[in-house]
This record gives structure tokens, C-alpha cells and sequence, in this order.
């Protein structure tokens, strides 16, 4: 399975680099160096492949911009943007109001709920109520964080994890008793086998637009307008002619792109 | 009563003035400019919100700081005195404890405890029924063992010197006026090393206190993880990282000052 | 459990690490005898500037200099190109990360080399000065030479710290042996034998190293011994 999806890549980047030979514009993107199944996993040859990967290939080959990956770590992406260290980031970033204070966003490539996962052994579900006094980790500076403060004001404690590969770790070693994420990233983490064995689903968190905000969009530095313009064209051409949904398909059985 | 005090008082005078020479008004005067500007020209609109959260950073730095010190240099001592004149079954452990520690980096023995014994946890589930595990659940007991073993690997290799720099002929004279094994070492040969160890206690627990911030990575709420959720939540930069280092800066001072004081304290005559 | 091939992502991981605490800590030894020769020699006003930089860079811990220097050094030198009208340059992580590390690293060899050239027998400097050499001869065939046995300790011990200093930069994201591990142990879910390997793999650096550190030190002192007998 990886092996096709890493040749599946590489044909990509071909694609996209040989698409990009017309008018090669270098584009850095930012992403956080940390295994985030299926958008980022890294593979033993030090390439990084996922569905985010290949989206974002698509995007600049579409947008016309020569791509290249930049690895910053999670929490340095936005004030590494703003220095010009990267000229955009395609990571899972959600758009938030929080966030528009300091970056632009462009409309969104992706959006699936927020679910809260904990150990088999314990029964609750992801309302304030069943989370009190219990210890809840989640990645710092996501929307997850700024969520958990705001609704579980009775839980017992917030962990704050550096990634969110390391709040699954603790929840498997039972350091903790519930994690909030994307859903999806954490439906792989239940699909491993340290998951299986571990944890469940436990819900879904209730839906806070203002927070959680609309979705996933490339972020982008305030003035830089025509990129923003040119990645939103972009997003809209892989969606209408097939490419968003012939990558998709090869990750997930249902739309990730959300209504 | 009187002299000696003016005359320290004129001695001071002297010293301040030998110190503030024309060009030092001239540097304070820039860093004055600096300052200002940056208290005006920066972003600080955040720091009543971080306020309390701050002094928690702070007194959690120093709580960890004081702990693995004191702990770390309890353990120094045997581990120093063990490599000098234990059996091999001791000595060679001793050893190699000093060798691998202070050949690896502090942040891998870090991630190490906290996520590699982590992920072991779900094999064994014995250990979750044991009495240990309300601590193996938390951050800080891991932090403050590896900072611990770290201070110790360090520190055991100053005490062998340390022990091994004390003059033969003392413990023997010690021994020769029929104090007990356990009494040379109480009386004679543990307060010399000790004493010789003393310089080196400073530079140790300044670099220690530089090893702190590492502990925010395992999700220790320390002063740097705080500054950290500042940078991360306002999108600010470089503001909460300068009034770290400047937090740090004065708890080095501090450090330094107090075992100045301590050093000076000290009858010179011991050694 | 572990798919093959990861083991090379460490050696990489290794490799980089070796290229960029080499970088650093040559950088640093040059910032080092720049720095110690101002803090000798200089005026008062470079005097007290390097005083500075050596007291704020051995007070504050690496990883905050690191992110400071890594965010805002780039940034600084990139606004200032830009005032002066030039374009901006891109910096790559590497040369950023060795720089970073080169900094703190010097402010550490300028005190290690200020002592051992105040080591030196001052009537060896005089002589040299009294047949008349000119002070960058006497830097090259005397000073650099003369201090040399007594900095290797010191400068030895500054390659160890460079060696283990360069797992910071895996909070910077840097790919170098410990944010390879961590990489390779969050895919793999084999946390506890990877970082046992990496450890391995940095103890066996340090091991080699101070093989090689035993022979210099060797070799800087053997006009030394003549002397003593």
C-alpha cells in the first residue's frame, strides 16, 4: 500500500514539476515535521507522503507555483510565515478568527468534525459533563487546545503535547484519559495497532464555529493577495476537474471535503 | 564602630567609580535607549493576562531547579567516591553511569523515560495496578529523575576529583589518631572534597538551571512553556522569548551571587 | 515491528548532526580567539560589548538563544539587506542552525582561550616581540601555538557540548539524529528502541571523539614534557 502511494507521489511531483516548467514560481510551504496519518506520514527513506502531500502538489501545480516542502515545527509555523521564512502553510491549519488576527487564509481545502477518543476500559462520551475531572490531552496552539479550555472547564487537567503523535502515545500508556482532535487523524491513529488495542471513539464534540472555525486552508501572509487569489482558483480547479477527488479516494471512502 | 564602616563605605565609593567609566555611561545610556524603546515600541499588552501564569513558570523552574540539585548531588557523592576507592562491582558501574550520561544529549534521556518506558506501559498492564503509578502518570517525576541522574553524572565526576585531590597524608594522620573509617570520611575527607568541589558547584547548577527548559517538551509547565503558550496563542514573537531571557538572566545572577556569598562564608583554611 | 531501512534515516540523522556540530564548532573556535583577543587587547568599549555577550549567551539557556536566533537573526538580517536596499536571502535551516550553535559555542571558546593565552609565559611573547615580529607573525608562530596545550581541555569539552548541543535543533524542527528518532519512533510506534539507539548512537560519537581527543592532547603537549624534566 505505501509503495503505490509513494510512486503515486513521485508521478505526482513529476506532474506537477513538469507542469511547472511553464512558469515556475517558487512557493515554500511550511509543515510540521510529525507523523499526522493520513495527511502526513513519513516513510523510511526521509520523503513525506499523505493525502495533505498530495493535495498541496496538486494545488501548486495547478496554481502554477514550483513547491517545495519546508519542515518548521507546529507551533513556529505562523511566526515563520509572517518572517517570510515560508511563503504559505499547508498543514492541517484550521481557520480561525484567532488566527486571521495575524495570517490570511484561503478558502478551505478540507473540514470533518472534532471527536474526542479515550481508553476501551472507560465508557463516557464527549459532552462537559462525562469529560469532568478527567485529564484531557491535546497538540498545543490548535483549535482542539483553545476548545478543551473553553468547554471542559471541569477537566481535571490539560496536557499540552508538542504533537499530537505524543497525546495519542500517553493516551495508549494511559498517562491520559481523552484526546481531542481532528477526527480523522485520529480515526488512523484507532485504525494502528496500538489504537485497536487501546482506545475508542468516544463522540463527537459540539459543533463552535467561532473556534473551530470552517474548515482547512492553506495560510498565507496578509499582503501576499495574488497568491491567495491564485491558490483559491487552484483549490476550486482540482475540485472541478477530479484531481481532489481521485486523491481522496485513494485515502478515504467518503468526502473529506464537508458540506 | 564608625571608621571601619565609613572607610567601607569610601572603599565602596572608589570601586563605584573605578566602575562607571566614561564609556560605561555611554553604553548604560544605550541599553537605557534600548530599553525604552522596546517597552514602547514592542508589544507587552499581554503580560497581565500571563501575569499569574508566569510567576507559576517561575516558581516551577526554581522547585525543579532546588529538587534535582539537591537530589542529584546527594547521589554525586557516592557515585564520585565509589570511582576512587570502591570495589570494581561499584566502581565500573559508577563509571560507565558517568560516561553514558554525560555522552548523550539531555533532551533524547528525557524523551526517552517519558515516551520510550511510556510505551511500554500498555504491555505490562501490572504497572497500572501498582502503587507507583499515580506518579508514572504525571510529567514532573520523569523530568526530575533525568535532571537528577544528569546533575549527578556531572557532578560524580567533579566529586572524583574532587576525593581523589585530597592529601593522603591527611586521611592517614586521621586514621593514625584512631578515628573510625566512617569518621575520616565524615570529619575529613568528605568536607575537603566537598570543599574543593565548591567552584565548580556554581558553573554546574547554572547549567543545570539552562537544562530546565527542556522539561516543557514532555508537557512541564516550567517558565519556558509558558512563554512558549504565549508565542503560540498571541502570535507574538520575540517579546515573550526576550523577557525570558531575561527572567533567566536574573535567576542566574541570583544563583551566582548567593554562592558567592556561600564560597565566602566558607573558612578558607579548611582546604 | 521496525520496516528496514529506517536504521539509515538515523545514520543520515547522524551525519548531520557531526556536519553541523563540526560547523558550529569551528565557527565558534574562530569567534572564540576573535573574542578573546578584543576581551586581552581591545578597548574598553569592546571590552565591556564582549563581556556582555559572553555573560547573557552562558546565562541564558541554549534552547531560547536558539529559537531567538533562529526567528529573529534571520528576520534582523533580512530587514536590514532590505533597508539597504538588497535583495532578501534565504537562509536555509542548516546554515542557520550551525550559525546559532557556532554563537553560543564562541561565547563558551572565548573564555577558554582568553585564559590559556593568559597561560602563555609572558616573556615568550616579549622575546618573539624583541626580535621583531610583526603581530600577526606572533599570533601565527607563537601566541596560536604557545596557547594551544592549554586550551585543548577545554576546547575538547566545548566539542562534546557541541556534539550533544545539536539535539536542540530538533525543536526548530531541524532534521538532525534526535528529531530523526523522533520521526522514525513516532511512525514505527518503537519509541523505546529507537531513542535507545539514537543514545547508543551519540555515546559512540562521544567514545570515538574522545579516542581522538586523548591523541591531540598527546601531541600538543609533547614539547611540554622536555621542559618539565
Amino acid at each position: 500500500m505505501l509503495k503505490t502511494l509513494k510512486i503515486a507521489a513521485a508521478a505526482l511531483l513529476l506532474a506537477a514539476s513538469g507542469a511547472a516548467m511553464a512558469q515556475a514560481e517558487p512557493l515554500k510551504v511550511g509543515f510540521s515535521p510529525e507523523a499526522y496519518p493520513p495527511f502526513y506520514v513519513a516513510d523510511a527513506a526521509g520523503n513525506w507522503t499523505g493525502w495533505e502531500v498530495e493535495i498541496a502538489n496538486a494545488i501548486c501545480a495547478e496554481a502554477k507555483f514550483e513547491c517545495e516542502l519546508v519542515p518548521i515545527p507546529w507551533d513556529g509555523l505562523i511566526p515563520a510565515l509572517t518572517t517570510k521564512k515560508i511563503d504559505a502553510i499547508m498543514n492541517s491549519m484550521s481557520i480561525t478568527e484567532e488566527r486571521k488576527q495575524s495570517i490570511d487564509f484561503s478558502d478551505k481545502y478540507y473540514n470533518t468534525p472534532t471527536a474526542i477518543v479515550g481508553p476501551k476500559s472507560e465508557t463516557f462520551d464527549a459532552s462537559p459533563e462525562a469529560l469532568k475531572g478527567k485529564i484531557i490531552g491535546v497538540q498545543v496552539s490548535t483549535v482542539h487546545a483553545n476548545y478543551v479550555k473553553k468547554h471542559f472547564p471541569d477537566a481535571a487537567e490539560i496536557k499540552e503535547y508538542q504533537t499530537q503523535d505524543e497525546a495519542n502515545q500517553d493516551l495508549a500508556a494511559g498517562r491520559i484519559d481523552a484526546t481531542q482532535a481532528d477526527y480523522i487523524a485520529l480515526d488512523a491513529f484507532l485504525q494502528s495497532d496500538q489504537g485497536k488495542a487501546c482506545c475508542d471513539l468516544k463522540g463527537y464534540v459540539a459543533e463552535d464555529l467561532e473556534i473551530l472555525g470552517p474548515g482547512v486552508g492553506v495560510g498565507l501572509r496578509k499582503e501576499d493577495t495574488a497568491t491567495k487569489e491564485r491558490i483559491n482558483a487552484a483549490i476550486k480547479g482540482i475540485r472541478d476537474n477530479g484531481k481532489y477527488e481521485e486523491i481522496t479516494k485513494k485515502y478515504f471512502s467518503f468526502d473529506v471535503y464537508g458540506g | 564602630m564608625a571608621e571601619p564602616a565609613t572607610a567601607r563605605l569610601v572603599d565602596a565609593g572608589a570601586r563605584a567609580s573605578l566602575w562607571l567609566q566614561p564609556h560605561r555611561i555611554g553604553l548604560i545610556a544605550v541599553g537605557v535607549v534600548l530599553v525604552v524603546c522596546a517597552a514602547l515600541f514592542m508589544r507587552w499588552d499581554w503580560l497581565p493576562n500571563y501575569y499569574g501564569l508566569a510567576l507559576e513558570g517561575i516558581w516551577r523552574t526554581l522547585w525543579i531547579l532546588v529538587v534535582t540539585c539537591v537530589l542529584g548531588f546527594m547521589l554525586a557523592v557516592p557515585i564520585g567516591l565509589v570511582q576512587v576507592t570502591g570495589p570494581r562491582w561499584l566502581s565500573v558501574p559508577a563509571y560507565w553511569f558517568c560516561t553514558v550520561i554525560r555522552g548523550t544529549p539531555l533532551l533524547l534521556q528525557l524523551w526517552f523515560l517519558y515516551y520510550g518506558l511510556g510505551s511500554l506501559f500498555p504491555q505490562y498492564p501490572w504497572i497500572r495496578e501498582s502503587f507507583l503509578w499515580p506518579y508514572l502518570r504525571q510529567a514532573w517525576p520523569y523530568a526530575v529523575l533525568s535532571l537528577t541522574l544528569s546533575y549527578a553524572a556531572y557532578e560524580g565526576e567533579v566529586m572524583r576529583g574532587a576525593f581523589a585531590g585530597v592529601a593522603r597524608g591527611q586521611l592517614e594522620a586521621a586514621r593514625a589518631f584512631g578515628m573510625s573509617r566512617w569518621k575520616v570520611f565524615r570529619r575529613i575527607w568528605l568536607p575537603q572534597a566537598i570543599y574543593r568541589a565548591l567552584p565548580t558547584l556554581t558553573g554546574e547548577t547554572v547549567l543545570q538551571l539552562k537544562a530546565t527548559p527542556l522539561v516543557a517538551t514532555i508537557t512541564v509547565v516550567d517558565i519556558y512553556a509558558v512563554a512558549s503558550r504565549v508565542r503560540q496563542s498571541t502570535f507574538i514573537v520575540y517579546e515573550p522569548l526576550l523577557l525570558l531571557a531575561v527572567v533567566y538572566l536574573c535567576i542566574t545572577g541570583i544563583l551566582v551571587f548567593a554562592f558567592r556569598k556561600l564560597e565566602a562564608r566558607i573558612p578558607a583554611r579548611l582546604g | 515491528m521496525s520496516p528496514p531501512g529506517w536504521g539509515g534515516n538515523l545514520l543520515r540523522g547522524l551525519f548531520n548532526s557531526v556536519l553541523i556540530a563540526a560547523g558550529a564548532y569551528s565557527i565558534g573556535i574562530m569567534v572564540g580567539i576573535a573574542g578573546a583577543f578584543g576581551k586581552l587587547y581591545g578597548g574598553p568599549v569592546l571590552r565591556d560589548l564582549l563581556e556582555l555577550y559572553t555573560t547573557i549567551v552562558r546565562a541564558v539557556p541554549e534552547l531560547v538563544l536558539i529559537l531567538l536566533l533562529y526567528f529573529a537573526g534571520t528576520d534582523l538580517i533580512n530587514r536590514l539587506l532590505e533597508a539597504f536596499g538588497y535583495q532578501r536571502i534565504d537562509i536555509n535551516g542548516l546554515v542557520a542552525g550551525i550559525c546559532v550553535l557556532g554563537i553560543v559555542q564562541g561565547a563558551y571558546s572565548t573564555e577558554v582561550i582568553r585564559g590559556a593565552i593568559l597561560a602563555i609565559p609572558q616573556g615568550q611573547i616579549e622575546a618573539a616581540r624583541a626580535y621583531g615580529m610583526s603581530p600577526g607573525l606572533l599570533l601565527r608562530r607563537i601566541t596560536l601555538p604557545a596557547m594551544l596545550p592549554f586550551a585543548i581541555p577545554g576546547l575538547a569539552n566545548l566539542w562534546l557540548i557541541a556534539t550533544k548541543d545539536t539535539a536542540l535543533l530538533a525543536i526548530v524542527g531541524f532534521n538532525e539524529l534526535t528529531q530523526e528518532t523522533r520521526t522514525a519512533a513516532s511512525t514505527t510506534k518503537a519509541y523505546f528502541t529507537f531513542f535507545l539507539v539514537a543514545g547508543a548512537l551519540y555515546l559512540l560519537l562521544t567514545l570515538f571523539s574522545n579516542v581522538i581527543i586523548a591523541r591531540v592532547e598527546k601531541w600538543a603537549r609533547r614539547g611540554m614534557h622536555v621542559e618539565s624534566h
